[in-house]
């Protein structure tokens, strides 16, 4: 994903005939610099510049004030309890989609993408009626478990779980096929048992491909706002996750506040994202 | 998919036969299927039966309210907006991307990306302090006799934020893969730039090019967080069809919110559709 650009040959761009109309390149390139710069650095630059108005102590004291700070704790510790379910679960979901026939393979193939096509203020929708106290899951579990879901933290990770499902198995599908099976074969005629070929042979290779899913999921994740509004609703210090609580700061007009938190957001998943560029470059590298 | 965008769905090849455990196999598909069963297919027959349940009144009641229609009809507007903005830049920024090469083309190349990964609810913030009160564009906005903040250029302009990779992300790896002979030979031959570009490199880039515009279409209609914070959810001006749904819940208008959230989601879904068959189209034209 980050990398696509990484792997195109240098060579080819310039061997080619670059003789007719330079500056219709030259107008394409400042054309596609001039919409990224204005649309996605401006804006950017803009947050930036308003959460240090007041210079990195101002910074400092809006993110440790106890409700943004708490609604950060929120935010980083469902994303992380979310990503590891998702690991699991979805290096399992890889698993069976490529190496077993199944009744219903498809429909679970197609299943996948589902989160990707539906809003997610729906997904919220979805797991409310499901998971809420009238819920028919939800119900057994307040009742049985005396487990609270809507409103309250496992609420947020459920819906972590669904709206960011798809990464980690789209990220392990494409590698687990290409995969060949001959080292697998090897391990056990060498006499290893399943376990021991899964853990030291397959686990291996697909570990790159799981920690960039896991990765993007967790940036995803820190975001994510319509399913988790709807979810959880809005009680600090119980609820609020980071990005409802900068709508709740832009609501009550305190925009530096909004800012400080938007900047830790960002920073965040900005180096999620160089760390899996990082990882592709070195996988990409590691087969030419 | 949102997001890092999904890659093109994978085929499914015939498995090999299995070398392991007999009951590994089923305890994986098992603890998979209950999974996503509990995860993803229950919720949503949940919400097609709270829908329902009262038959197809409340879709009439919903589908006839004038409200509602602007609401969805501003959707689709946006939507419609982002797709064609986002589809010719994205094209540009591809072919830049692919087929240039100058300094900083690998900043360029991550920066494009940063849009999956940055909050719906700091995007719309994002255009309220660009064209707010001392925003740095609002004497341009000014200048142009539009309001911006609140209003709806703004509510374009974040799902335009949001959806910018799409295009771009589908179109690079077939720019790749179709090469140059083809634009260098029709070039060699004397076709001039335009007349390369349309006969030769459009119609071999067609079917990526459709499968970001409605990846880009399905994430626009979706779009909540930017368009409430940058619109500000003003009911019959700047309310969506998801900001319609999010007010439904909140006064407790159940049934309007289910409702209208099944025919979102429906037509999602047929998109999501739409999608499947223009990749075969595209797996199939390679």
């Amino acid at each position: 994903m980050a990398a696509d650009a990484r792997g195109a040959p240098r060579a080819e761009t310039a061997s080619r005939p670059e003789g007719r109309a330079p500056w219709r390149r030259l107008s394409l390139r400042a054309l596609a610099l001039g919409y990224v710069l204005l649309f996605i650095a401006l804006p950017i630059a803009a947050v930036v510049a308003d959460g240090f108005s007041d210079g990195l102590a101002g910074l400092l004291q809006d993110v440790t004030r106890p409700v943004a700070w708490a609604a950060i704790r929120l935010t980083l510790w469902t994303a992380a309890l979310m990503t590891a379910i998702n690991a699991v679960m979805g290096t399992l979901t890889a698993l069976a989609l490529v190496r077993y026939s199944f009744p219903g393979r498809s429909v679970v193939n197609a299943m996948v993408d589902l989160p990707f096509a539906i809003p997610t203020l729906v997904t919220g929708v979805m797991l409310v009626i499901l998971y809420g106290p009238q819920g028919a899951l939800g119900g057994w579990l307040k009742s049985s478990w005396g487990v609270d879901v809507i409103f309250a933290p496992p609420g947020i990770v459920l819906a972590l779980l669904f709206i960011s499902m798809p990464f980690v198995v789209r990220s392990v599908q494409p590698v687990l096929m290409a995969l060949e099976l001959d080292q697998e074969q090897a391990a056990h005629t060498l006499g290893a048992s399943p376990w021991q070929s899964f853990r030291r042979v397959l686990l291996p290779a697909l570990a790159p491909a799981i920690a960039t899913g896991s990765m993007l999921a967790f940036a995803r994740a820190l975001g994510e706002f319509g399913s988790i509004v709807v979810v959880a609703g809005n009680f600090p210090f119980r609820s609020q996750t980071a990005p409802v609580y900068i709508l709740t700061q832009i609501e009550s007009d305190h925009q530096r506040a909004a800012s400080a938190v938007s900047i830790v957001l960002l920073a965040i998943a900005f180096s999620l994202m160089l760390v899996v560029d990082l990882v592709q470059r070195r996988r990409e590298a590691g087969r030419a | 998919m949102p997001e890092p965008a999904p890659r093109a769905r994978l085929k499914l090849r015939r498995p090999p036969p299995p070398r392991e455990w007999p009951w590994a196999k089923w305890l994986i598909v098992g603890t998979v299927l209950s999974y996503l069963g509990v995860l993803v297919l229950w919720p949503l027959l949940a919400v097609l039966r709270g829908a329902f349940a009262e038959g197809l009144g409340p879709f009439a009641m919903v589908f006839t309210d004038p409200v509602v229609l602007r609401a969805f009809g501003l959707t689709v507007g946006i939507a419609l907006i982002a797709v064609t903005v986002n589809g010719v830049f994205g094209l540009i920024i591809a072919w830049v991307l692919v087929r240039d090469s100058f300094p900083g083309r690998a900043l360029l190349n991550g920066v494009i990306d940063l849009p999956f990964v940055v909050s719906p609810v700091i995007v719309g913030y994002m255009v309220l302090l660009l064209f707010g009160r001392d925003g740095w564009l609002t004497p341009l906005a000014n200048a142009l006799g539009t309001r911006v903040a609140f209003a709806l250029p703004g509510m374009v302009l974040a799902t335009v934020f949001v959806t910018l990779p799409f295009v771009t992300r589908e179109l690079m790896p077939v720019l790749r893969e179709i090469g140059t002979e083809g634009e260098d030979a029709a070039g060699t031959l004397g076709a001039g730039g335009w007349t390369v570009f349309r006969r030769i490199t459009l119609p071999g880039v067609r079917w990526g090019l459709a499968y970001g515009l409605v990846l880009t279409l399905a994430r626009a209609l979706g779009e909540f967080g930017a368009v409430l914070v940058a619109g500000g959810a003003v009911t019959g001006r700047t309310e969506t069809a998801t900001l319609f749904i999010y007010r439904s819940l909140d006064e407790r208008h159940y049934t309007e919110a289910y409702a209208a959230a099944v025919t979102l989601g429906a037509v999602s879904f047929a998109i999501l559709f739409g999608m499947e068959l223009v990749r075969r189209r595209r797996d199939a034209s390679r």
